[in-house]
């Protein structure tokens, strides 16, 4: 049997995949109460807004959004996992059911999978979704003590450790390690995520996926994305791309850079647009897709999606968008030194 | 300064790496530290990058100190600061703890200082496993299980066996940086006498063993005997590097702004510095140490003998030097102007608006009526810039107002373009003018561009490029002007820029002022208007109307008739290939690693090197020109001496590389097949409607279907410039450092002629005898012809990679390929050998979207792709 890594290069040699988009828009038309997400666990803390929970209290409206963005066309979907690490659920006094919120999530991706898969025959991936937690290790929380650090590489290595471990032994594909605003985090937990990877024994590749808190191009911690693609180049990353930041238009001279510069795949998805006055995204379905329609005739990307605000319906226009564009072929590039500060520095080799 | 000008280029063949931050180096900083000073030393850090440290070396080895404590208490408060985040970090211990501890503070991928065999190989590799696991380059001290390397042998040998070590484990090779120890010399102890040269000998045998690595080492070891005596610690040092470069080590630990210029050394000072790095004779030592107590405190050079115009008054002085562009008493001289003005209670700024810019008002009199020439003005810039650079402290001092220029300029050599002669003329002239110039360098990215145009508050922005892929970066640029809603003009020069190009594809991308320039004579005119209050909008809308005229007249063209691909085809030329050379007598890959420069001086064709300097006319008939033929010799003069100076200093290498290759033709693809391999050159066919029996060129037409060769070559004369570059610009002698780079591009020139006539005569063999002068050559006289990627006959540059692939190109010669297929050393040159005597150079000129289609199938390309490489030859 030929490893998803081997499967996922060769259909993406062949066209444009489509990942899937928003959940938590999805989420909240489900209009759930407090008793929704706590379900019968015995828990003290509110729950309502931790949406990973909904993995284990109400894993039919969890796999019926991932039946909706396979349906929609997604080739590769993601599991409910951001937040599904010590750090982040200890906001929700929920440390203790880490690994089974990423086993049961993963399971459930796999399911939904399996059932598109079974219909129509065309394979489907699951990407264990790897968030930031709200906890950075290259910032200083408290402004007058710039050397202060909340929490340390080894704690979060195994935080992100134990996170990866549960993704894995639920059956998730890939490792995604998505929205990352600070790179040292990202490096971080692709060391945890190779490690876990390694102790499995199985080949399970990662994919890492950067944010831009500014428009010139920078993630939180002050990286470029050319310097951040040095950062964690050694990862060996099955794709590289950027997520979230701004929409479609604003990403496109970055993603171009990225397309140029790396030899893996690029995946990318976009929010729907800027969020309005309300917090709400209303970029539509088509616009969407046309601003993503830059990309493609360009051919700076092999898997486009799109993060929040985007909708099955999104999805659906993206996956029409893409048909009958030429994915992305994977440069050769020289070999050379690459560091990088906040910014690259390349080295003639 | 040094590293400044070192730094222009994010990419870059010199690595100076800051060594203040380093408590075994740095005595203050090792005060800070156990002081718990971290916010002065935090300073010392910020010094170092402001000063052009591209990386900074880190190290709290000191018995005194918790190292661990120290280190990532260190990196994390400098991570809090972008200009001194933005560079990379050395982490620099002897304690394995201590660097993980380090590694787990940086983002960004750093360098590891050091691992060594030192302790056996398992465990060696196991800290290397853990660089790659944290994405980290590394140090590798040439240090095994047996001690240190001290001799040459000893050197090459630890490092190739832990190359093998880390190799085999799939560590990049890219990633290793070798350092393999410099020592103290000139101590008195007869085994350290060839410290020296074994560490400059190991590393160029490194290099050439273990590909992709780079040499490091820490020079303040070398001089340690000579503690105290500043002047000739730093000419050792200097003298030491400028061997040692050249020879591969490509990374430094040094205090840059403490570095002599080669030539500056006292020429006794440095033959005995020579004497024993290269251990030289049996008394260097003894002759240097008692040379060395002359030196003792004194750090200046005496005065040279005044002529006669040194009798003038100092404001005729002034002016005199900036004319005639000698710079050799141009500080004294400003310097005695300035006491001068500051008796009369003046400020210092007024030297540069009175007595020196009068100079230099003279100066663009006389090239604006065109009685000085290029050559010229680029030596009086240089002047000028000697003494405000000598004024600018004194300014800052005295906070003032900076000299009010007429507009700041940013320039900069698009990104995957390495081209900046024209560039740099352009700069000097402009900045002769009047303007400021900051000028960003070769391989800019756009992002870099706009930001320093932002943080400069520039008036007009400058792109120059050489080489078509370049055109559509320049339109990036633009794009991203327009995206970033800026309202500056944008200038565009350089060879392949166009009106045309311009009007059609960059203007529409921005919708601020766009300007083509043509030449940098025109630059001044341009940017002068640009930044008038009274002519800006007069000529910006001339121009934009100009422009659209362009697009009109254009638009009328479009679509132009041509023949089908099909029926081009059918008019191929009838190539007789009865008449096909035989095949070569030494087929194959042929490497010349360093050829004679005294025998490429001859094959020079001179006209081009004028051209360059905006001189028109043909050698030898130009130094004899009535208007330009004074200039032209003068110039003429100094390229000869320099070309001396180039070849018995050995300034640069040439090397080369040439092959032979069965080849057939099929349609209009060439099958190569080297060894083992075979390679598809797709060509491209002339499309353009064909009158009077004349074929639709194709160079395809020259090879036979079966049974036939082709060649391929690539030759460069760059190797070694950087340094001699480096040296002119540090002493901001732009004059020195265009000639270098125009010599070094004729060189490259002349080495592919000779090579072409070594293949013809020897390699391949079927022009045995012939017998053709320099003339005769430069007017392509001979059988067969070698049209380079990206010229007119083979316009798609993106060939290079697979000419470069078959050569071995970048192995054999250092030659390497940028993204936009430029190629390092800039001084370089390939290209493809066609041998039938029918063969002929012609243009491809415009083709039809059924050629491009035709051309991405063959070229297994998306027609998006295809369209990007042929956008100089659409037919729209």
């Amino acid at each position: 049997m030929t490893s998803a890594r081997e499967q996922l290069q060769k259909l993406a040699a062949e066209r444009i995949l489509v990942f899937d988009g928003g959940y938590g828009t999805a989420i909240q038309n489900y209009r759930l109460g407090e008793r929704d997400y706590r379900g019968t666990l015995d828990l003290t803390d509110d729950q309502k807004g931790n949406n990973d929970l909904l993995s284990l209290t109400r894993p039919d409206i969890i796999e019926a959004i991932h039946t909706s963005y396979l349906e929609a066309g997604a080739d590769i979907i993601e599991t409910n996992t951001f937040s599904s690490t010590e750090i982040s659920q200890a906001d929700y006094g929920c440390e203790h059911l880490v690994r089974d919120l990423n086993v049961k999530s993963a399971e459930i991706a796999r399911s939904a999978c399996d059932k598109a898969e079974a219909k129509d025959g065309r394979p489907r991936f699951v990407a264990g979704s790897i968030g930031p937690t709200n906890k950075t290790l290259s910032l200083s929380p408290d402004v007058n003590d710039p050397g202060f650090r909340e929490i340390d590489y080894d704690y979060l290595k195994g935080v992100y450790r134990a996170q990866c471990d549960a993704l894995i032994d639920g059956g998730v594909d890939f490792l995604l390690i998505e929205t990352i605003f600070d790179t040292l985090n990202a490096k971080c937990a692709g060391m945890a995520a190779m490690e876990a990877a390694e102790a499995s024994g199985r080949d399970v590749p990662l994919m890492i996926s950067m944010t831009l808190t500014d428009l010139s191009g920078r993630n939180l911690s002050g990286h470029t994305v050319e310097a951040f693609w040095h950062a964690v180049r050694h990862l060996k990353p099955l794709t590289i791309g950027l997520n979230c930041s701004f929409g479609a238009d604003q990403l496109r001279p970055h993603l171009a850079m990225l397309a140029k510069e790396a030899d893996c795949l690029i995946m990318a998805y976009p929010n729907a647009g800027l969020p309005n006055d309300l917090g709400e995204y209303d970029e539509m379905p088509q616009e969407t897709a046309e601003l993503i329609g830059d990309w493609l005739k360009d051919g700076l990307v092999n898997i486009v999606g799109g993060c929040c605000g985007t909708t099955p319906e999104h999805i659906a226009a993206i996956a029409k968008a893409v048909a009958g564009h030429e994915p992305r072929k994977i440069p050769t590039v020289s070999v050379h030194t690459r560091l990088a500060g906040l910014e690259p520095f390349n080295m003639a080799a | 300064m040094t590293s400044r000008i070192m730094n222009q280029s994010s990419s870059t063949n010199f690595v100076n790496i800051g060594e203040r931050t380093n408590v075994t180096g740095s005595a203050r900083f090792k005060k800070l530290i156990l002081n718990d000073d971290y916010e002065a030393a935090v300073e010392v850090a910020r010094q170092q990058v402001e000063n052009g440290a591209q990386v900074i070396d880190i190290n709290m080895d000191e018995g005194l100190l918790d190292a661990h404590h120290a280190m990532t208490t260190f990196l994390k408060l400098i991570s809090a600061e972008p200009d001194i985040a933005r560079v990379p970090v050395m982490i620099d211990s002897s304690k394995w703890s201590v660097i993980e501890a380090g590694l787990k503070c940086v983002s960004g991928k750093p360098i590891v200082n050091s691992i060594s065999m030192k302790e056996g190989e398992e465990e060696f590799l196991n800290h290397a496993r853990k660089c790659m696991a944290y994405g980290a380059a590394v140090v590798v001290m040439a240090f095994d299980e047996t001690g240190q390397a001290d001799t040459k042998d000893r050197k090459i040998e630890i490092c190739e066996r832990a190359y093998k070590l880390l190799t085999d484990i799939g560590f990049p090779p890219e990633d290793i940086i070798f350092d393999p120890n410099v020592f103290a010399i000139a101590t008195g102890i007869d085994e350290h006498r060839r410290y020296g040269i074994d560490f400059i000998e190991a590393t160029r045998e490194i290099k050439k063993r273990c590909l992709h690595v780079h040499i490091s080492g820490g020079l303040s070891n070398l001089s340690f005997s000579f503690r105290g005596n500043e002047p000739v610690r730093r000419a050792m040092h200097s003298v030491f590097l400028y061997h040692a470069i050249p020879a591969g080590m490509d990374m430094a630990i040094v205090n840059a702004g403490q570095l002599d210029i080669y030539d500056d050394i006292d020429p006794e000072l440095r033959e005995l510095c020579e004497d024993v790095i290269f251990d030289r004779r049996d008394d260097a030592t003894d002759r240097l140490i008692t040379l060395a107590e002359k030196f003792r405190g004194t750090d200046e050079v005496a005065e040279k003998a005044a002529a006669e115009w040194r009798g003038y008054e100092v404001h005729k002085r002034l002016e005199h030097a900036l004319v005639k562009g000698i710079d050799a008493h141009i500080i004294e001289d400003t310097e005695e102007m300035r006491l001068a003005v500051k008796a009369r209670e003046g400020r210092p700024i007024e030297v540069i608006e009175g007595p020196l810019m009068d100079g230099m008002n003279v100066v663009g009199d006389l090239f604006g009526s065109g009685k000085m020439f290029l050559p010229q003005v680029v030596k009086s810039a240089r002047v000028m810039k000697k003494a405000v650079a000598h004024l600018f402290p004194y300014i800052e001092a005295e906070k003032d107002e900076k000299a009010k220029g007429k507009g700041k300029i940013i320039m900069a050599t698009v990104k995957g373009d390495v081209h900046d002669i024209g560039k740099n003329i352009v700069g000097v002239v402009l900045q002769c003018n009047g303007f400021e110039v900051i000028d960003l360098g070769v391989m800019v990215a756009w992002t870099d561009i706009l930001k320093a145009a932002n943080e400069n508050d520039a008036d007009i922005i400058g792109l120059s490029g050489l080489i078509t892929p370049s055109l559509d970066e320049m339109v990036t640029v633009a794009e991203e002007m327009e995206r970033a809603k800026m309202t500056m003009p944008l200038m565009i020069g350089g060879a392949t820029t166009s009106k045309t190009h311009t009007a059609l594809r960059i203007e529409p991308a921005y919708s601020g002022p766009t300007i083509y320039v043509l030449d940098a004579s025109r630059a001044v005119g341009v940017a002068s208007q640009l930044v008038s209050d009274t002519q800006a909008e007069g000529f910006i809308a001339k121009t934009r109307e100009d422009y659209e005229q362009v697009r009109i007249a254009r638009a009328g063209k479009t679509g132009k008739k041509l023949t089908s691909l099909e029926e081009a085809r059918a008019n191929a030329a009838v190539v007789d290939m009865n008449l096909k050379a035989a095949a070569p007598l030494k087929p194959g890959v042929h490497v010349y690693e360093d050829w004679d420069l005294a025998e490429l001086r001859d094959y020079i064709d001179w006209t081009p090197f004028f051209r360059a300097w905006e001189l028109a006319g043909n050698y030898p008939a130009i130094l004899t020109d009535k208007i330009v033929g004074e200039s032209a010799t003068d110039l003429f003069r100094d390229a000869q001496a320099m070309l001396d100076q180039i070849i018995e200093e050995k300034w640069l290498t040439a090397k080369g590389v040439a092959g032979l290759w069965r080849a057939r033709r099929e349609e209009d693809d060439i099958l190569v097949s080297p060894e083992n391999a075979e390679y598809n050159l797709p060509m491209l066919r002339q499309q353009v409607v064909k009158r009077g029996g004349k074929p639709n060129n194709c160079l395809a037409d020259f090879i036979d279907t079966a049974d036939d060769w082709i060649g391929g070559f690539a030759v460069t004369a760059g190797h070694g410039i950087d340094e001699h570059v480096q040296r002119f610009e540090m002493d901001k002698d732009d004059y020195n450092s265009i000639l270098l780079k125009a010599l070094a591009d004729r060189l490259a020139e002349a080495f592919a002629e000779r090579m072409h006539a070594h293949v013809r005569q020897d390699l391949w063999g079927y022009a045995a005898d012939e017998k053709l002068n320099n003339q005769d050559l430069i007017r392509e006289k001979y059988q067969g012809i070698r049209p380079a990627p990206g010229y007119p006959a083979c316009p798609d540059h993106s060939l290079k990679p697979i000419l470069f692939d078959m050569l071995d190109a970048t192995n054999n010669t250092g030659i390497e390929l940028t993204s936009g297929f430029a190629m390092t050393p800039t001084a370089a040159v390939s290209g493809f050998y066609f041998a039938h005597p029918q063969a002929e150079y012609f243009g491809v000129a415009r083709i039809g979207e059924d050629q491009v289609e035709d051309y991405a199938n063959r070229r297994d390309a998306s027609i998006d792709q295809a369209r990007q490489w042929l956008r100089p030859n659409l037919n729209e």
